[in-house]
């Protein structure tokens, strides 16, 4: 089954002063296939923040349907962790008790909480910052905290809002490589939102670029490329020379892609 | 101590630390204050009786506690009494208070409905000054503690609202949106996110509060109690008895403080979180 399925989807906004109505969405349709990692690149203002917020159940789609495990996103839900822009911690409770939230909703006990909490901040190499607070912490760390309180919950789907936008070059590069390997252990779907094409070509196995004005899907990459991802290396520059010629609106192809059947990618143009 | 001594005790003191010097230099304008005060009341200015000196009025307000001399005549000894009935007066009027101001001030600022039947009713009375209830409030309960009580609550009762109610409008939106992704209920949220999210701006009413508190009771016991501090303060001024007048100053300034003292504390407990300063990268 796929994990995420979005059919047909469009978002209007009414603007109710100028009385003007805007599409942030425009018809879009994607599968995410289960244990995919797919990145959701594309300038400001291509709705690709709205659509992971769909998929968070925090937004409607106003026509288009949206199925996690094929179920409709009707409201927020435990099943799809969201990892957010900023970290967004409850900065009176401590980096455990931030990591094991969603276990005292649950009810759980303390000792029970404080045991599972332990397991993913060991995981997000967190260990020794057990009893600081939010404010102790750099940026970083409190994005990891945001991350393990996500795997605490086991979701279905983890959905990540450019966690990493607000972090240093050198920080974002560790972040990623973390992120990576944490992935590879635990397994899972994650839609991860941002504006970076280097990053997007990192992280992802696939990369659906979007376009403004109205947000669309303007290409699927499936990405062969080896990991750990070498940013240097000649396929990764093909790729990243294909998404910056979509990005200024030329009609591109990818060279490589076209002349190297191997590799398993398709430019879907929608 | 000579000031030598303080001014090497400061030199030597670690960096960061507060200086030895500067608790001592705290003292330096209340104790002039006092020496030009004594001074400016024995020079025979003012007669003594109309602006008595702190000795006089360190000794009045002695008996008043002790009850060692007399010279506080009738309210020879009589000071804890009169403290305590001030106190209780501000402990029930400002209990009930932080309880229905916290619990309105949460279900404004969080449910619309609560907030569309009850605020606007609120902020036409809050203009009020509860200093004008006095009237109504001595026809309904009589002269006795239920009028101090009634007035200290609408005096502690609207900072503690408004900053409850602000605290919760002002919780991070993003903190509540967390806690529904996590699958957090309603209630929950409330509870988990929320309540802690607005503790800062319920202990900044709590802390007004109890200074209007205080501010209500010596009025209301100036008018129509016969009892507590204020109302010493009132006799005493009947009779001319201005050392005991500044005694009672003295005393509801000292209680005042120390009742904000003791909030300050609690919130220093349980707002430990906030004092937390950021350690730079070493995430590993």
């Amino acid at each position: 089954m796929d994990a995420i399925t979005i059919e047909h989807v469009s978002k209007r906004f009414h603007n109710t002063r100028t009385g003007a109505e805007m599409t942030v969405l425009d018809d879009v349709s994607l599968t995410v296939r289960e244990n995919d990692f797919l990145c959701l690149l594309g300038p400001s203002g291509c709705g690709k923040s709205t659509l992971l917020n769909m998929l968070a159940g925090f937004e409607q789609p106003s026509t288009g349907t949206v199925l996690v495990a094929g179920e409709p996103v009707t409201r927020p839900g435990a099943e799809r962790g969201m990892v957010f822009q900023q970290p967004t911690l409850m900065p009176w409770l401590p980096v455990w008790e931030n990591v094991a939230f969603y276990l005292r909703l649950k009810g759980a006990n303390r000792a029970a909480r404080r045991a599972a909490a332990q397991t993913y901040i060991d995981m997000v190499g967190l260990t020794g910052f057990e009893n600081h607070h939010p404010s102790e912490l750099s940026g970083g760390m409190n994005q990891r905290v945001g991350i393990a309180r996500v795997l605490l919950m086991n979701p279905r789907v983890i959905l990540m809002d450019e966690p990493f936008g607000a972090l240093d070059e050198q920080t974002k590069m560790e972040m990623h490589s973390e992120l990576v390997r944490i992935w590879q252990r635990h397994r899972g779907t994650v839609v991860f939102v941002t504006h970076g094409i280097d990053e997007a070509l990192t992280l992802g196995t696939h990369v659906a670029l979007m376009s403004a004005r109205p947000g669309r899907i303007d290409a699927l990459l499936a990405l062969d490329l080896d990991r750990p991802r070498d940013v240097t290396s000649p396929r990764f520059n093909d790729y990243k020379r294909f998404i910056l010629s979509r990005l200024r609106g030329e009609a591109a192809a990818l060279p490589s892609v076209t002349s190297d059947q191997t590799m398993a990618t398709e430019a879907v143009l929608s | 101590m000579s000031s030598a001594t303080v001014v090497q005790t400061s030199r030597v003191s670690a960096p960061g630390r507060r200086p030895v010097g500067g608790r001592l230099l705290r003292l330096v304008v209340p104790v002039l204050l006092l020496v030009i005060w004594e001074w400016f009341s024995r020079s025979g200015v003012l007669p003594r009786a109309l602006l008595p000196p702190p000795s006089d009025v360190f000794a009045a307000w002695g008996d008043w506690i002790f009850a060692y001399s007399g010279d506080a005549q009738s309210y020879s000894g009589t000071w804890a009494f009169d403290a305590a009935a001030s106190g209780l007066r501000v402990a029930g009027g400002f209990g009930l208070a932080a309880i229905v101001g916290i619990g309105l001030g949460i279900a404004i600022g969080w449910s619309r409905i609560a907030e569309a039947t009850i605020e606007p009713t609120l902020q036409v009375l809050r203009p009020i000054p509860p200093v004008s209830w006095i009237p109504m409030a001595i026809i309904w309960f009589g002269i006795a503690n239920k009028p101090a009580i009634f007035l200290v609550f609408l005096g502690a009762f609207f900072p503690i609202l408004m900053n409850t109610i602000l605290g919760v409008r002002l919780c991070d939106r993003n903190l509540v949106r967390a806690g529904t992704m996590m699958g957090g209920s309603n209630a929950q949220l409330l509870r988990l996110v929320v309540v802690p999210a607005c503790l800062p701006s319920i202990f900044a009413g709590l802390r007004i509060g109890i200074g209007s508190a205080w501010m209500l009771t010596v009025t209301a016991e100036m008018v129509a109690v016969k009892s507590g501090l204020g109302y010493v303060l009132w006799d005493s001024y009947n009779f001319f008895r201005f050392d005991l007048v500044i005694a009672a100053m003295g005393s509801i300034g000292l209680l005042g403080f120390l009742s904000d003292l003791a909030i300050k504390g609690v919130m220093g407990r349980v707002l430990r979180w906030q004092k937390g300063m950021t350690v730079q990268g070493g995430g590993r």
